[in-house]
């Protein structure tokens, strides 16, 4: 009778316990936060390989997704004879909605998967304990420069993403289904207003980077170290990623538009 | 000013590191239950026990990485677990741990892993600190090794690596966790030999965590065998062969059965056997 409820309530206190030490992990960021301005070099490295190495698939992506969006929006702007205005279309759904919120879901999978199994994989093999002992704070070296480094990263690959993204619905509408270059663009520039719709999205990317950067990170250094663990805490930051950013822009995009 | 003064005023008396009363549990499960030593200065102290007493934990505490319930862990005068987190990382470059996997840090070759906590703590010229890495390694017999990255090691190497990065800093002592686990009889002679003639000619102090009687019997100046929670014998390989307990004999001589029951506490064996129809 009692084992349900008794599940439910360690399991509710588990939540807490993860979410308690979770943030006590941020704080202990937030506060080391001074070693990504004292040792650049750190970050820079981390840069490179959850930045650069994330470019490819977002810009296949973007291509694809900016393509798509060419054909649906033709499809449907044609019936009302407003196909000219498919260079808004396509611009606004990127910098407000597509653009953040895709690179993010690809970044989780991308760079914060690697991120969780790499740390993960340092506890595993004791080499953070060994930090440790000698002397070097492993939330110093190891995890703050990769949290600044996907912190930084998400906002500039979400603007490549939606950059090329437009370019893949110009490619379609214009290159293949006959749109008026000069108005996919005119139309872009007339509609797309930049604190309204390219710094909203801006702001959007920068609270996904947080986030996703603070999940990988976390699970990472959370993980149990032993193989079932690790593959846990991969899968834990995706979908806790993945749901996270969903929800959050739902929360941003009720903020920011709430009132049109 | 220390903010937490040490309780062993003595910091130059005999005894390295003091461990009294130490209590730890881990998921409700006690590992230590008032465990109490004392590991003299410049020796190699072994701590030998079955698989399962807390052998590591031990180093851990010792190294500050755990925090035990209740009692203190003194090294060099300086109580371990009342020291901020500053004050413990500045102890901790005193101290050098060699991990069982040797924790050698993946990305990096051979010469930067033993460059590592030099760089981290120290401003040296990169010519100096080439120099000392190589001396280093050299006292490892992994000079040529350098450019070596850890997925090319053999165990035995990766242990001497590891060893080398251990005294970069010139440490007052080494604890060495299992140093002797998973080693042909050649490299582990060679462990054996390089833990002798490093603590003697650095002179450092030794803490020793195994449960290779044999090899840790050679070179340990003094042995304590854990079990259950607290020392159950103690003294010289030399006293613990003359005078040791049933319990001691049966660990030290390797016999299956004894005290350390072979089976694992379960209810009446027929009865389990029956109950099922």
């Amino acid at each position: 009778m009692l084992g349900p409820l008794q599940r439910l309530g360690r399991w509710g206190l588990g939540v807490f316990e993860r979410l308690g030490r979770g943030h006590l992990f941020l704080l202990r960021i937030l506060l080391s936060l001074g070693v990504a301005v004292t040792r650049p070099r750190l970050v820079i490295r981390e840069l490179y390989s959850v930045g650069v190495l994330s470019l490819l698939i977002i810009a296949v992506s973007g291509l694809f997704v900016g393509m798509v969006l060419g054909y649906q929006g033709y499809i449907t702007l044609v019936k009302f004879g407003a196909e000219e205005a498919l260079g808004s279309v396509v611009a606004l759904s990127l910098v407000r909605e597509l653009g953040p919120v895709v690179t993010a879901l690809l970044f989780a999978g991308r760079a914060g998967s690697a991120l969780t199994a790499e740390i993960g994989l340092m506890k595993t093999t004791e080499q953070l304990s060994g930090m440790e002992m000698m002397a070097v704070d492993p939330v110093k070296r190891v995890i703050v420069p990769r949290f600044v480094a996907a912190f930084i990263s998400l906002p500039l690959l979400a603007a490549i993403f939606s950059a090329v993204a437009v370019m893949g619905g110009y490619f379609i509408g214009v290159g293949l289904l006959g749109v008026d270059g000069g108005s996919y663009w005119s139309q872009m520039q007339a509609n797309v207003d930049f604190y309204e719709d390219v710094m909203n999205g801006i702001i959007k990317s920068l609270v996904f980077g947080f986030v996703v950067a603070w999940i990988a990170v976390f699970e990472g250094h959370d993980t149990v170290p032993t193989s079932e663990g690790m593959s846990r805490s991969t899968t834990r930051t995706v979908v806790h990623s993945a749901l996270a950013v969903l929800a959050l822009d739902f929360i941003l995009t009720g903020l920011m538009f709430g009132d049109i | 000013m220390q903010r937490f003064p040490p309780i062993d005023t003595q910091p130059h008396n005999d005894t390295l590191v003091e461990i009294r009363d130490l209590h730890f549990s881990r998921g409700g499960r006690p590992i230590f239950k008032g465990l109490s030593l004392k590991i003299p200065r410049g020796s190699i102290t072994a701590i030998m026990g079955p698989s399962g007493t807390g052998k590591t934990t031990l180093l851990k505490l010792i190294g500050g990485q755990l925090k035990p319930e209740r009692g203190q862990v003194l090294v060099d005068g300086v109580d371990v677990h009342r020291q901020g987190l500053a004050d413990l990382y500045r102890l901790r470059r005193r101290m050098g741990m060699l991990f069982q996997s040797g924790a050698l840090l993946t990305d990096l070759s051979v010469f930067e892993n033993v460059a590592f906590p030099l760089r981290e703590h120290c401003k040296l010229p990169e010519r100096l600190l080439r120099t000392l890495v190589l001396m280093k390694l050299e006292s490892v017999g992994l000079r040529g090794a350098r450019d070596l990255m850890p997925s090319e090691l053999s165990g035995g190497m990766a242990r001497r690596v590891a060893l080398a990065r251990a005294i970069a800093l010139d440490p007052m002592m080494i604890m060495y966790d299992e140093p002797f686990t998973g080693l042909d009889p050649i490299t582990m002679g060679v462990i054996v030999s390089l833990i002798k003639r490093l603590n003697d000619a650095l002179g450092l102090t030794s803490i020793l965590v195994s449960h290779d009687v044999q090899e840790a019997s050679s070179i340990a100046d003094y042995l304590y065998l854990i079990s259950d929670g607290q020392v159950v014998d103690a003294g010289t390989p030399d006293e613990l062969e003359a005078t040791a307990s049933e319990w001691s004999r049966q660990f030290l001589k390797g016999l299956p059965d004894g005290p350390v029951p072979f089976h694992y506490p379960a209810p009446d064996y027929l009865t389990d056997l029956t109950e099922g129809r």
